[in-house]
């Protein structure tokens, strides 16, 4: 493709996802807080607008409106950076996730996605070791003794878990062949028996497991939300951020969220495949309506786990890591590629 | 010669040095950290230009994503405070400007004098993570088992150092 048409969808495609990522992420928030309210038997926002739908929108009205108090003693530099650290790693793994197939557009084959780098599952999870940082920052430069033990709690365990993490996707990586997430999804075509998908979370349902459990240590949510644990540490690492400050690690999680559903999606639930029929233009966007779909259901399954159970103490957290995930995936790891050894 | 290559290479080369530069001079660990952490980044761009794009990514996830995470760890716990700054000692002002600068005489000389005898194309060697893990689990087997049981030796150290020794049964004086 010449050089400035690619430029140009490239913009056009970033800006899209942005501005799609952003209100996802808001519309999350409202989605977690109308299911635990019905899982707590109540309501959940239901007055502005129907079913509470302007909900996100006066919660961004009120953010901007927020007094933003500068606590005195805080290091000021660090104090400002690390929830614009934790946002900025947190939308940037969106740039390599696709979305759907190749659209055949105006002469040019777009494929959906910002991107397709061939290291892109390692791009992800370097983007997720880096984003440990908007919170180890934030509870060191908060000056303030709960939010110093939230961050460092935050980010020895997510560094723990991103082992776990990492190790899980290999089983995947084998099967796939590829770095690249396009090709991990084109491996998921077809079916077993004819109508059972071929997708990942048939063979790799222990790596399924391992990942989940790992995605939500990393993404600092129940089970795991210790850092930021209301009645064990007041706020844990965003105690002394208001107004703003504070919305921005809210948009970190939930994007982070957000993120690790749309890997599971690719990696073990066949991405955008699913049934595509009818004219072309049904063709190009029914991948994309499964793709959401199933991420909504993962988002789903994350809200309904925050709501379920109790929260995991920090040895037994740090014990379930390293005892009981990385072994568990090394032995998922190791059979897989015995099988997979033995059938080549 | 402008190509866009060369413009990223000098580019993440300067942020790299400005990086390090700013390590230096920064007072405060944390900012020395950080400022590690940015040419840790820079390498890895630099990395990804000469065609090593599993190398930048692990440099990526491990150095900076990892290593530096615990860095900033002890740093934190330690509250490690400003540095103090002095006038330092003439000595190093009188030996370390010129040792510097003939240290940064030679290196280029040398540079200079291999430069256009032997070139390596970006791209050339492989890169792509196929390819490094034929390599790794091949020819290089050895040295990459042989790596991954100093790390571990290493972290048997680090825990046999830190473990607090046990209580006698007399307890203390």
């Amino acid at each position: 493709m010449p050089i400035v048409p690619y430029i140009l969808i490239s913009i056009i495609k970033s800006a899209l996802v942005l501005f799609f990522l952003l209100t996802a992420v808001a519309y999350t928030v409202w989605l977690e807080r109308k299911v635990v309210g019905r899982m707590q038997n109540r309501w959940g926002p239901t007055r502005v607008g129907p079913f509470g739908l302007l909900q996100p929108a006066a919660d961004g009205v009120k953010f901007l409106f927020k007094e933003d108090l500068t606590p005195p003693h805080v290091y000021k530099p660090l104090y400002i950076a690390a929830p614009l650290i934790a946002v900025i790693f947190a939308l940037t793994s969106i740039a390599v996730i696709p979305f759907g197939g190749i659209v055949s557009l105006g002469g040019y084959d777009i494929p959906l996605g910002i991107t397709d780098v061939n290291i892109g599952l390692l791009l992800v999870l370097g983007v997720t070791s880096m984003g440990v940082y908007g919170i180890a920052l934030a509870g060191w430069a908060s000056n303030n003794k709960y939010s110093l033990l939230g961050g460092l709690r935050a980010s020895a365990q997510m560094i723990s878990y991103e082992l776990s993490l990492g190790l899980s996707l290999v089983g995947v990586l084998i099967l796939a062949g590829s770095f690249s997430l396009r090709d991990i999804v084109e491996a998921q075509r077809g079916s077993y028996l004819g109508f059972i998908p071929h997708w990942n979370i048939f063979p790799q349902f222990i790596a399924f497991f391992i990942y989940l459990t790992s995605a939500y240590a990393e993404t600092n949510r129940i089970p795991f939300d210790l850092p930021e644990a209301e009645t064990e540490l007041v706020a844990g690492y965003h105690t002394e951020y208001s107004a703003m400050k504070f919305a921005m690690f809210f948009m970190a999680e939930y994007a982070n969220m957000i993120t690790v559903g749309s890997l599971a999606t690719l990696l073990f639930f066949g991405g955008w495949l699913g049934p595509v029929f009818g004219p072309p233009i049904l063709q190009a966007l029914l991948p994309v309506l499964w793709f959401l779909i199933k991420v909504v259901a993962f988002l789903f399954v994350y809200i309904w786990v925050r709501g379920t159970l109790p929260r995991f103490r920090y040895d037994q957290l740090m014990w379930f890591g390293w005892k009981f995930l990385i072994p568990l995936a090394i032995a998922n790891l190791m059979v897989t590629a015995l099988i997979i050894a033995w059938k080549s | 010669m402008l190509s866009v290559h060369l413009i990223l290479f000098l580019l993440f080369g300067a942020v790299c040095v400005a990086g390090a530069i700013n390590l230096l001079l920064q007072r405060h660990p944390i900012n020395s950290a950080l400022s590690l952490i940015v040419v840790m980044a820079a390498l890895a761009g630099e990395y990804l230009l000469l065609g090593a794009e599993f190398v930048a990514a692990v440099q990526v996830i491990v150095y900076a994503g990892a290593i530096m995470v615990l860095f900033v760890f002890v740093i934190m716990l330690l509250n490690a405070g400003v540095e103090e700054r002095s006038a330092g000692s003439r000595v190093s002002w009188l030996l370390g400007i010129p040792g510097l600068l003939t240290g940064s005489l030679l290196v280029a000389w040398v540079l200079l004098r291999q430069s256009g005898t032997f070139m390596l194309k970006a791209g050339e060697q492989p890169g792509a993570p196929k390819d490094i893990g034929q390599l790794l689990f091949h020819q290089f087997l050895l040295p990459f088992e042989v790596t991954s049981i100093l790390i571990l030796i290493a972290v048997l150290g680090a825990v046999a150092l830190a473990t607090k020794p046990e209580k006698t049964a007399e307890g203390a004086d």
